[in-house]
């Protein structure tokens, strides 16, 4: 077999500063071997005194490492990519533990995310409004992803009229501080996060100190004056947002991405208080929040990944009833106050004055 | 001449539930007026006072929005696919 390896700086003075060399072997252990029969000296710098690969070295196969696959006994076939990586002194490598490795050994084993991959979703954070229908699901699932950092802001307290569809909280938890539910059942579910709780109402005068503390914002608010100010605050941050909205049995999601379009675009101005209702006055199907919600966090991980083609220009629409999905174009608006031409807005407006109605609950 | 409409949950106490309709209408402008006349009550849900689209509403042609081609006065074509989608801000 030969295979293409990689060789990283620290290692090139030993191969005549090449970044790349072919080496044979059909299994990783053969093709250190080899390596070192032609560059003399190379497999010392990869194992301890004990002969062992040192803990340092990590070595990839097609972007999956090996302690994901079978050790340096993987086998390797004709064209495969081997690359020898060290941990480098700046900045500490995310260390994954054998727990860690098995607990998700799912994402693991794709070659779209393999143990690089798995590192940027422990490394990333996400910030989500409101623990409420389309928080929950996506919560749960990027903490069951292992996202490393989850901040979650409401001020709610459970209700028991909560519980037909916001799966974070339970029948126990009525009366008590969303924030609080949602941390203990995130936990409960991955105890390698850290759960950041923001129990407040997020408003013009905090949503700038409290959305710079994360990479993604998603958007799970439940009246228009906080879409209007998350959306603004992303924007103004350069933060890529991934919103949804569910009533009845309907739903709309989609990926605002800085720069190529924003929920202003989509939606210069909200209806006048009263013309759409909520899911208080219309509805909601419970199972509808998941649907969504899963969208959402499929996006989040999409873009902390860096894979696929994003939700972005693009507004999907689903309708439970008939059971379809439609997507319609979402353009950046030259004539956008906020992200348009010759933008007005700089700062963070009155969003309750904008929309006529109160920012209330958001989840 | 015939277009489908498709109607939003929020407009459909006014169409019998029908998620789907059909209507005529060589412009945007005079395919709101048939369903109106069909379906009492549509036009005033999508068009302000002015005339205009409301803007909290978003008409799409075939997956293109209205707003960025010549809006009400947008031509129809047999078979195209108009959308009514309204801003919905339900996340709880």
């Amino acid at each position: 077999m030969s295979v293409n390896v990689y060789i990283p700086t620290p290692f090139r003075h030993l191969v005549g500063n090449r970044t790349n060399v072919h080496a044979n072997g059909g299994t990783v252990r053969d093709v250190l071997r080899d390596l070192d029969s032609q560059f003399p000296g190379f497999q010392a710098q990869l194992v301890d005194s004990s002969g062992e690969l040192a803990r340092h070295i990590n070595i990839y196969v097609n972007q999956v490492e090996i302690e994901n696959l079978q050790g340096e006994t993987t086998q390797l076939k004709d064209g495969d990519e081997v690359a020898v990586i060290p941990a480098l002194a700046g900045g500490a490598p995310t260390v994954m533990t054998p727990e860690m490795v098995d607990r998700y050994s799912r994402h693991l084993i794709m070659p779209q995310v393999g143990s690089a991959g798995q590192r940027k979703i422990i490394e990333a954070s996400v910030l989500i409004i409101g623990a409420g229908g389309l928080g929950s699901p996506v919560a749960l699932y990027l903490a069951l992803a292992g996202v490393g950092k989850i901040g979650i802001v409401d001020f709610d307290v459970v209700d028991r009229s909560n519980l037909q569809r916001q799966i974070l909280h339970q029948t126990a938890d009525i009366g008590k501080a969303k924030v609080q539910s949602a941390k203990e059942t995130l936990l409960a579910h991955n105890p390698n996060i850290n759960v950041v709780t923001h129990e407040m109402p997020i408003t013009s005068d905090n949503a700038f100190e409290i959305i710079s503390q994360y990479d993604i914002v998603v958007n799970g608010a439940d009246n228009f004056a906080t879409r209007y100010l998350v959306n603004d605050a992303s924007y103004l941050l350069k933060k890529p947002l991934v919103d949804g909205s569910i009533l009845m049995f309907d739903g709309q999601a989609t990926t605002y991405i800085p720069g190529k379009g924003c929920y202003r675009c989509l939606y210069p101005a909200p209806p006048p208080p009263g013309m759409v209702p909520s899911c208080a006055e219309a509805g909601v199907l419970g199972a509808m929040c998941a649907t969504i919600g899963s969208i959402q966090a499929t996006e989040v991980l999409k873009l902390v990944l860096e894979i696929g083609e994003p939700l972005v220009n693009r507004l999907l629409l689903y309708d439970a009833l008939s059971l379809e999905y439609r997507i319609v174009k979402v353009r950046r608006d030259p004539e956008c106050p906020l992200c348009g031409d010759n933008p007005t807005i700089h700062e963070l407006i009155d969003y309750e004055q904008f929309c006529g109605s109160p920012i209330g609950h958001i989840g | 001449m015939a277009i489908n409409v498709r109607i939003p949950q929020p407009l459909r106490n006014l169409t019998g539930n029908q998620s789907t309709v059909s209507a005529g209408g060589e412009t945007l402008l005079a395919c709101i007026a048939h369903l109106d006349s069909s379906y009492p009550g549509i036009r005033e849900r999508v068009m302000d006072e002015a005339g205009q689209i409301r803007r909290f509403v978003n008409v799409y042609i075939n997956g293109d929005d209205v707003r960025f081609m010549d809006g009400l006065a947008t031509p129809l074509k047999d078979g195209d696919e108009v959308s009514i989608v309204p801003a919905v801000a339900g996340g709880a």
